[in-house]
């Protein structure tokens, strides 16, 4: 069984379950992201792989081997932490040649490596460099450099690029995606930022109160999103309460709207429907047909490359994001009719 | 004078506080200390004012390069041995949970409150022959007969010690706990096992920390008096028990300031070249 195996890895401190039986399959040479708000046991959840907590419950296997009771040091793994943890005693090289020198490397083969190591990560030439005259992206990649030394069987990477700008962090996420696939190195990345995890993951982890709550490809799960709590987690959407009225039926705002596929619905169930933005279209007033909803335009955000437009219907706001090239006569204040495509709406129970 | 204007008065006050303290609680009394050192002692008497050299002159002499020199070495000895037994203790501690952290401060702070007589009169009943140590150690039958532990040198350097503890992990514990938790993490999941962490990282990034800790330890059980004539054989006596001896004893308070001010010198000059070769060492 080659790749990471989690069965039923739970951690307690206290009373506290920060992880709660969690169980998960990683296929070998993919980018996994473990995604959540602050506080959902993601952070803990990379920790107990990594070695640096012992689980209270589950083990924990690596291509097969019980890794449960094998202490950090021994388990091969790379790490990147949040606060990088650069050693401040040690130069830019000696930092990235740290784990040669651990194991005994010489001197001339650490220094090949090194200097190897900080060309793959772009930074050449700065082995001899202080840690504290490195900028914040130069201090990012040396941390990488250090943890890929020893060509680690799993690469973990903690909140990486939370220290970074919103541009460098952009920048940051495609070419640590690019330097994963380059390797072919299975990763696990932990984040609160659905943007970065839709930019690198191959499979998204969404993670909520110690619980993983969805697992799979990044689109699957922004176009169907298995709870309320992920199609608002992931991306933006309209949460519209209703409730069924038929098997692919629900009334929102006393219309009835048709759903998309998907399981069968009990009538007279009260449902929450999410349609993304993106899907919703504004038209004129005065269109009729299905699934349409009459409300009165009260905010455009005009942001130049897209444009959102909330829509009050019936005390429900429907937000609807579209081109500019695309963008309907309506104005803030004028009544106006909002569709939602029946593919696009998904019904799930509240 | 400065004549504080209504606006300005907060601004004055943060030079003339700072000013007005080290006036009167330094560089008055060290002011005079300085000029008593080169006052005239009239024998059987007190002293009067003049300028003379020689309370100087009579340090050149063996006698008290000797004391000099084993005051040092002592003070030295007992700042690395609370140094390394400290460290590690301190850095176990900062790593326990909050509840734990505090009970132990608690405890630390208690055993400051306990004067150098104290410990060293106790210390000195522990290390004696008739109630100490090594009756428990016969009675265990690890020993065949007491011995008298005390007074000697290594009486002398346990009491001073033991004195310096406490302070040597207040003084460790607040750079200690606000070293990053990671950068041990860091070191482990590189593949370095506790204890090469801890020397390999943790030791290494504390220099400065350990280098001060040393500095203070130092210059703290360097002006300790009583341990010395407790613990210590006149042969141990340190140059602060001289001191003592000189200006509460003999009445020859201008030798005595002239000694504490040549002691004073000695221990800036250490502690000066102390910080030269740490801070040399940082920079490589």
């Amino acid at each position: 069984m080659p790749g990471l195996k989690l069965e039923g890895v739970g951690k307690s401190f206290g009373t506290f379950a920060a992880v709660a039986g969690v169980d998960l399959d990683l296929p070998p040479g993919k980018l996994v992201c473990l995604l959540g708000p602050s506080g959902c046991g993601k952070t803990t959840l990379l920790r107990l792989v990594a070695g640096l907590e012992e689980p209270s419950t589950g083990r924990v296997r690596f291509d097969g081997q019980d890794l449960t009771r094998i202490p950090a040091h021994k388990r091969g793994f790379g790490m990147v932490f949040q606060s990088l943890a650069l050693f401040p005693h040690l130069s830019v090289g000696e930092n990235v040649g740290y784990a040669l020198r651990i194991r005994g490397t010489g001197r001339a083969e650490r220094r090949r490596r090194v200097e190897e190591l900080l060309e793959l990560v772009r930074l050449p030439g700065v082995a001899n460099r202080h840690i504290s005259q490195l900028s914040g992206g130069q201090r990012q990649r040396v941390a990488i450099a250090r943890a890929l030394a020893l060509d680690p069987r799993l690469f973990l990477l903690d909140e990486p690029l939370s220290a970074l700008d919103a541009k460098l962090r952009e920048a940051m996420q495609v070419e640590l995606r690019m330097l994963q696939q380059r390797l072919g190195i299975t990763t696990i990345v932990v984040t609160h930022d659905q943007r970065e995890a839709m930019t690198m993951a191959d499979v998204v982890v969404v993670m909520e109160r110690g619980h993983t709550r969805q697992i799979g490809p990044p689109l699957e799960i922004y176009r169907n999103p298995a709870s309320t709590f992920v199609a608002d987690f992931i991306g933006i959407t309209n949460l519209l309460p209703g409730r069924a009225t038929g098997s692919d039926e629900v009334t929102v705002a006393n219309v009835p709207i048709r759903v998309g596929a998907g399981k069968e619905l009990s009538r007279g169930v009260e449902v929450t429907l999410s349609v993304r933005p993106e899907e919703v279209h504004v038209l004129a007033a005065d269109a009729g047909g299905d699934n349409r909803l009459p409300g009165e335009v009260t905010f455009i955000r005009d942001l130049g490359a897209s444009v959102e437009i909330s829509v009050d219907c019936g005390g429900l706001t429907v937000l609807a994001i579209t081109t500019p090239k695309e963008r309907p006569g309506a104005r803030v204040g004028e009544r106006a009719m909002v569709e939602l495509p029946p593919a696009a709406c998904i019904a799930l129970s509240s | 004078m400065t004549r504080p204007v209504p606006r300005g008065l907060g601004q004055h006050l943060v030079v003339i506080y700072p000013a007005l303290m080290l006036g009167v609680f330094f560089i008055v009394p060290f002011a005079i200390m300085l000029a008593v050192s080169f006052f005239h002692r009239v024998q059987g008497g007190f002293y009067e004012p003049g300028f003379e050299l020689d309370n100087y002159a009579r340090f050149f002499s063996a006698f008290f390069a000797r004391v000099l020199g084993f005051s040092v070495l002592v003070a030295g000895l007992a700042a690395l041995v609370s140094v390394i037994v400290c460290f590690p203790f301190t850095y176990l501690v900062t790593r326990l949970g909050r509840r734990w952290q505090v009970v132990l401060l608690v405890y630390i702070l208690a055993v400051l409150s306990l004067s150098e007589v104290i410990i060293g009169f106790s210390w000195s009943t522990l290390l004696s022959r008739t109630a100490g140590i090594s009756n428990l150690l016969v009675w265990l039958g690890l020993m065949d007969a007491p011995a008298a532990w005390s007074p000697g040198l290594t009486a002398l350097l346990l009491g001073l010690c033991y004195l310096g503890f406490p302070y040597t992990v207040l003084i460790l514990y607040p750079p200690l706990s606000r070293l990053d938790p990671q950068l041990p993490e860091a070191a482990r999941m590189l593949g370095a096992s506790p204890l090469r962490t801890f020397f390999t990282v943790v030791v290494p990034a504390m220099r400065s920390t350990i280098l001060g800790a040393l500095i203070m330890v130092f210059v703290f059980t360097l002006g300790a008096y009583l341990l010395p004539q407790v613990l210590g054989r006149p042969q141990h006596w340190t140059l602060s028990v001289l001191i003592t001896d000189q200006a509460i004893f003999q009445s020859n308070l201008p030798f005595a300031a002239a000694m504490a001010i040549f002691l004073m010198l000695v221990s800036l000059a250490l502690v000066g070249l102390t910080m030269m070769l740490g801070s040399r060492e940082a920079l490589r």
